[in-house]
């Protein structure tokens, strides 16, 4: 084997030879997808990769753009960050999202909103209804803890070191990474403040769309649920596909639902208008 | 205001141990940072009653380590911080603990007002009134860091009950004036609050007063 790499030729017909293998989890270029929904052209399709179990993907998304997350096997976890492409200090914020929308539970018509009073992206449509805004993710300690290891060189990736390297990518930092949200692995709230994790695993195939209300750039790691209470590492791949869309009219139907969510429409039109 | 002396009787810092090494009152809608070592005992007062206390903590070592209130409630499986609550960073450490407290419990999943979020929670009339995130910045200024280190924190004397049906929402607080909340520090830590200004809601029984901080070593 090694003989025959003996000189650059060899080695690039070797790494030639890879060319068109096909994995589970990889991007598709140009993106293809046979099952968009009605009204959307596969001329409008922007990204479509699966993300490995453990693995982690970003993009940016320009405002309007729909971003569907399918969770394939029904064990992925999306834990999300999300910034205004053109001015990344303003990101997610968690307490905001929570405390600006009355309640604590994300679903269809729930927006994601940013620390700057405006939204960044809204959850269209929600085949899940297990999500959650509160526990955030994995760290290296967590995973070594649970796991002996959590490495990203390693077999049992954490969700924040994920998120840092996803982060890095667009030149942001350690203090950029904040709270995130985790979409399909979700939380419910007892009485006395008790956090239980629900976990599934959940029907294969579960389906979520969101839309970009600003440019932004998403972050998505798929990683454990930091309270997975399963003591092997489990998750299972999860498929993202963006296509662009219009921009969310003055009637739509998530903008206007309620007037906190109103006025975070009218702060992105505002910062739009110039 | 820094204290001078000790008024012979306080008993706003009984049970207190060590030596008192800082004592001050931070007055209502301002900020406060102060650098706290590992071992000293942080006490805030809550001078006049339900005056919420918003706080972030930074390792003095590295600032880009510092609270997250989901690391915390994710470790403790709980979201409400009592005694015992290990405050922990965003690399999952233990920065500070709540070693005592004279309410219940204390609120991390509100975050702060800021002049933004106002806008979205009562109106663009409420743009130009003072608010937390204000502070944050204000006091992170100083010491070189800005809005990329401002995150979700920490709501001392605040009461934010998340209902059956998730709804949620700052309510009338359980706190009195008097009470208190003493933190020791794990490690060594920036402490940075913005003493809420906020007065359109609840959180200071819309009534911004002073609170007392007192560090004992």
């Amino acid at each position: 084997m090694t003989a025959a790499l003996a000189d650059p030729m060899a080695a690039r017909d070797h790494a030639r030879a890879m060319a068109g293998t096909v994995v589970e989890a990889m991007p598709l270029l140009p993106p293809v997808a046979d099952d968009l929904p009605e009204g959307v052209s596969g001329e409008d399709l922007l990204w479509e990769e699966t993300i490995a179990a453990g693995g982690y993907a970003t993009r940016r998304l320009a405002r309007g753009s729909r971003l569907r997350l399918v969770d394939l096997a029904g064990d992925a976890c999306a834990s999300v960050l999300i910034f205004n492409a053109e001015l990344p200090t303003e990101r997610l914020n968690v307490a905001d999202t929570v405390k600006i929308q009355w309640n604590a539970y994300l679903g269809a018509g729930k927006l994601l909103l940013s620390d700057m009073g405006r939204v960044l992206m809204s959850i269209l449509v929600d085949g899940a209804g297990t999500h959650d805004a509160f526990c955030g993710t994995s760290n290296a300690a967590t995973n070594q803890a649970k796991y002996g290891e959590g490495r990203n060189s390693g077999s049992f990736p954490n969700g924040r070191d994920r998120l840092l390297l996803g982060s890095a990518k667009h030149g942001l930092q350690r203090r950029d990474v904040h709270p995130c949200v985790n979409l399909f692995k979700g939380t419910r709230i007892e009485a006395d403040g008790t956090i239980t994790p629900l976990i599934g695993p959940y029907d294969a195939g579960r389906t979520m769309i969101l839309r970009a209300e600003m440019d932004v750039i998403v972050v998505i790691a798929n990683c454990p649920h930091v309270l997975d209470p399963r003591d092997e590492w489990t998750v299972t791949p999860l498929r993202v596909s963006a296509w662009r869309g219009a921009i969310t009219p003055p009637d739509d139907p998530v903008r206007t639902a309620t007037p906190e969510g109103l006025r975070a429409f009218l702060n992105v039109e505002d910062y739009f208008r110039r | 205001m820094i204290v001078e002396a000790q008024i012979p009787g306080d008993a706003q810092i009984s049970g207190l141990s060590g030596t008192i090494v800082h004592d001050e009152i931070v007055p209502a809608r301002a900020p406060w940072l102060h650098h706290v070592a590992a071992g000293q005992t942080l006490r805030i007062v809550d001078l006049e009653g339900n005056q919420a206390v918003d706080f972030l903590l930074y390792s003095a070592a590295d600032d880009s380590e510092r609270y997250s209130m989901q690391d915390t409630v994710a470790a403790q499986r709980n979201l409400f911080l009592r005694a015992g609550t290990v405050l922990r960073s965003n690399e999952g450490r233990a920065m500070m603990t709540i070693v005592a407290t004279a309410v219940d419990y204390h609120d991390t999943i509100g975050g702060a007002c800021s002049c933004e979020s106002n806008t979205l929670r009562y109106g663009h009339h409420t743009k130009s009134q003072h608010a937390c995130v204000e502070n944050f910045l204000e006091a992170n200024l100083s010491e070189g860091r800005g809005k990329r280190d401002i995150v979700p924190n920490i709501n001392f004397f605040m009461n934010v009950p998340v209902e059956a049906d998730g709804a949620l929402g700052i309510v009338d607080g359980i706190s009195a004036a008097g009470l208190t909340v003493d933190l020791r520090a794990e490690m060594d830590v920036i402490v940075v609050v913005s003493n809420c200004p906020q007065i359109n809601n609840p959180c200071n029984a819309f009534n911004p007063t002073p609170v007392r901080m007192i560090v004992a070593a």
